[in-house]
């Protein structure tokens, strides 16, 4: 996007989270700000996936932390059950945050060493008290047989005595404990090989479907987020570009960033050879001082005036798809040459 | 992209012990190499036998999972080892034993006549030196020129990577360029002396997919028109698919698999490729489709099982492959392409069935 807006949010009884005009800016040496997320609008269905996806940098984890209030956005709402969240303070918040969980993407450093598994699964059932001791220890064996760990070998030991899939099934089971509502996956798969990453997004399908979760999951790879999202939301440089059902965003990208990220993924085929395909020039430009008008505009090939003037709204292009460009890409129609650079 | 680059072609004939290999001839042979690491827990075994050809002017794709050990196969090639390491086989560079020889010697061919380019660039550049000095200083090591041939050299040598403005750049510490930048930087200083032969271990994996494909296209054209040989080491098989000529694939260090990329991709015949492959979400999957994940994890390097290394995680496995363990070899008369499973899969022909009594790990 580089864009703002709200065309693309959803009727307001209907969702389980709603952000508007989320902007979390960062104080930066010389009095200046690091333009992190700048005025995002999100929802998300009760049941749905939204992905996130975007390069490094462009503000997914920051967004997903400030839904959770780590640390509250400098301005916006976060509406979650009806309550703006942004609000609220002490023991309030704590009890919001209980159904509101984060799984992050390196499986054994977020979780605590000195720890055991089955303290780390109980964690959040420990905090509010939930049953007695017996029930609990039984509702963490149910957990990790879930997760496909086995409770007598795994629930002694500590992390760092697992693999790096394993620990992250290890997360997955602990942030299911409390029940959340909501869970937001930060790249859970993003350092895992790809065998593993298969199965831990398989158990991530199964344990939406056993505990009717709702997932924002956060990742830069566009097949993985394909995989396992309702709808997908692409961002560039702190803002939202284009959002919609993944089959129809994937297959008529609108947005020129979108089209470009497509075109960049290396494909397992060697029928399609990347040289053939087009490139996008340049970099990312620093979020201290981000382009006027639209942000993607120093390295879109379709750039005009109006797109260093104007920042784009979202707007309807379909059935669920969303695009904030003044110039987006027909169905059907490709970035003939990208190459600006 | 890149224009002709005008580094200086190194002068590989001077020392007289490397011949001249012609576009298409064998540069590099490794024959039954084996890597080993001596640890507190035992003997790591860490490259089994890796045996393969590799000719002037191609692209051999090296992929695997974590661990499978295709950093160690590089290393072990360029002689880059630590010291609790040991090597067995055979390594020839035109023509040449580099196995046997002298750290000192082989030290002399780094940069000259092999080159590395590692994933992370900002721990292989020196953080308090400029980005200038770091290349003129492995110009004046391996070529005898003046600091201001050097200096031409480095600035042309950032032009032909695609920095923009180089003479800026010259004078910038690596931590103020940006990721994309700095590999950029690592190429051209890999790329100085005019090797013959480029290792990439995973160049672009830290990197952001559009920032990937510049820096791969960039890597295909330098190679084209130097006809360097190169060894593209990653795990993500579509970085390799479209950019290599041959693509090894690795598990528990051992090549289990090699053949022409289109015909890797179009005939896959080990299981562990076949699996690696569809455990791949594709983009043109609909949503929600159920990946097929391999089940358990790789074997520990310390205690290998006996048989087929796959054997525990494979589908296809009988009571053969938990005893003898199968050698790459040629797939029938197909000699362009190796696989080694006693009985390999096909995409064509009946496929055989899955055993279920497999005992499968949990991960
Ligand atoms: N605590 C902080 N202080 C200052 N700047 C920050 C802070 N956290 C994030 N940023 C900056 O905000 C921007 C957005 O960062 P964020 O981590 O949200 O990106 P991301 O999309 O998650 O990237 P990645 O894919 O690398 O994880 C970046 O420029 C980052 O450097
Ligand atoms: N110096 C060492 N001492 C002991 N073991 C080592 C040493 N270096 C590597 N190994 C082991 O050798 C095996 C192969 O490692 P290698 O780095 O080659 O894997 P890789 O295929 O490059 O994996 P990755 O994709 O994670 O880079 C691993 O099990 C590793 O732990
Ligand atoms: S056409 Fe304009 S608005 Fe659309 S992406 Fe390019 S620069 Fe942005
Ligand atoms: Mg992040
Ligand atoms: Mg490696």
């Amino acid at each position: 996007m580089a864009g703002t807006g709200t065309a693309h949010l959803r009727d307001r009884d209907r969702v389980l989270l709603r952000v508007e005009d989320l902007v979390v800016e960062f104080p930066a040496s010389r009095g200046q700000k690091v333009h992190a997320v700048s005025n995002i609008s999100l929802d998300v269905l009760k049941g749905e996936t939204l992905g996130l996806v975007g390069e490094s940098g462009c503000g997914k984890s920051t967004t997903g932390k400030a839904i959770l209030q780590l640390p509250p956005p400098t301005s916006g709402t976060v509406t979650f059950e009806g309550t703006d969240i942004t609000t609220l303070g002490g023991r309030d918040l704590r009890q919001v945050r209980t159904k509101l969980q984060m799984i992050f993407q390196d499986p054994i450093s977020s979780l605590n060493p000195r720890r055991k598994v089955e303290q780390l699964v109980a964690e959040g059932l420990d905090i509010w008290g939930k049953g007695t001791k017996d029930e609990r220890q039984k509702k963490v064996d149910d957990l990790l047989v879930t997760v496909g760990l086995d409770p007598t070998v795994a629930r002694g030991r500590r992390a760092h005595q697992f693999s790096g899939g394993q620990c992250q099934r290890i997360s997955i089971a602990r942030a299911v404990a409390t029940e959340p509502a909501l869970i937001v996956c930060d790249e859970p798969v993003s350092a895992l090989d790809v065998s593993v990453q298969a199965q831990i997004l398989n158990l991530l399908e199964d344990m939406k479907e056993q505990y009717g979760l709702t997932l924002i999951f956060i990742a830069h790879d566009l097949a993985v987020v394909k995989n396992i999202s309702d709808r997908v939301a692409v961002m560039y440089l702190g803002r939202l570009c284009e959002v919609g059902d993944p089959d129809v965003l994937y297959q008529a990208p609108a947005h020129p960033y979108t089209a470009a990220l497509l075109s960049a993924i290396p494909v397992p085929d060697p029928a399609v050879r990347p040289d053939e395909r087009t490139t996008l020039g340049g970099e990312i430009p620093s979020p201290l001082s981000p382009p006027s008008g639209c942000r993607f505009r120093t390295r879109c090939p379709r750039a005009d005036e109006q797109c260093k003037q104007e920042v784009p709204e979202m707007h309807g292009i379909g059935a669920d798809h969303f695009v904030a460009c003044h110039h987006p890409l027909a169905p059907g129609e490709t970035l003939v040459d990208l190459r600006t650079s | 992209m890149t224009g002709s680059t005008t580094a200086p072609a190194a002068s590989n004939a001077s020392d007289g012990v490397f011949a001249a290999v012609e576009p298409d001839e064998v540069l590099l042979e490794v024959e039954n190499l084996h890597t080993r690491f001596s640890s507190p827990r035992g003997t790591v075994h860490a490259v089994r036998g890796v045996s393969f050809d590799l000719r002037r002017g191609r692209t051999l794709g090296v992929v695997g999972e974590s661990g499978s050990g295709k950093s160690v196969l590089s290393r072990s090639i360029m002689g880059l080892m630590p010291s609790n390491a040991s090597r067995t086989g055979s390594v020839r560079f035109a023509g040449q034993d580099v196995l046997d020889i002298s750290p000192k010697r082989m030290r002399t061919l780094w940069g000259d006549q092999m080159s590395m380019i590692f994933q992370d660039p900002m721990t292989a550049l020196n953080p308090v030196v400029r980005v200038g000095k770091q290349i003129t200083e492995s110009l004046h090591e391996h070529l005898d020129i003046s600091r201001t041939v050097a200096n031409e050299t480095a600035l042309e040598l950032l032009r032909s990577v695609g920095i923009p403005q180089p003479d800026r750049r010259l004078r910038q510490y690596p931590h103020e360029m940006s990721g994309g930048m700095r590999q950029r930087v690592m190429i051209a200083i890999a790329l100085a002396c005019g090797p013959r032969m480029l290792f990439a271990d995973e160049p672009t994996t830290a990197l952001d997919v559009t920032v990937q494909a510049q820096i791969l296209d960039l890597l295909q054209a330098l190679q084209r028109d130097r006809q360097m040989s190169m060894i593209l080491v990653t795990h993500d098989l579509g970085v390799v698919a479209g950019r290599a000529h041959d693509i090894a694939v690795m598990y528990a260090g051992q090549i289990v698999e090699k053949a022409p990329a289109k015909e890797l991709f179009g005939r896959v015949r080990h299981p562990y490729t076949q699996a690696l492959l569809r455990s791949i979400p594709k983009l043109e999957m609909a949503k929600h489709t159920r990946l097929e994940a391999i089940d358990g994890r790789p074997p520990d390097l310390v205690n290998l099982p006996q048989g087929c290394k796959f054997a525990p995680r494979c589908p296809y496995a009988q009571d053969r492959c938990r005893t003898e363990e199968p050698v790459l070899q040629p797939d029938g008369d197909n000699t362009e392409h190796l696989v080694a499973c006693h009985f390999p899969v096909s995409g064509s022909v009946a496929v055989p069935q899955p055993t279920s009594a497999t005992n499968r790990a949990t991960n």
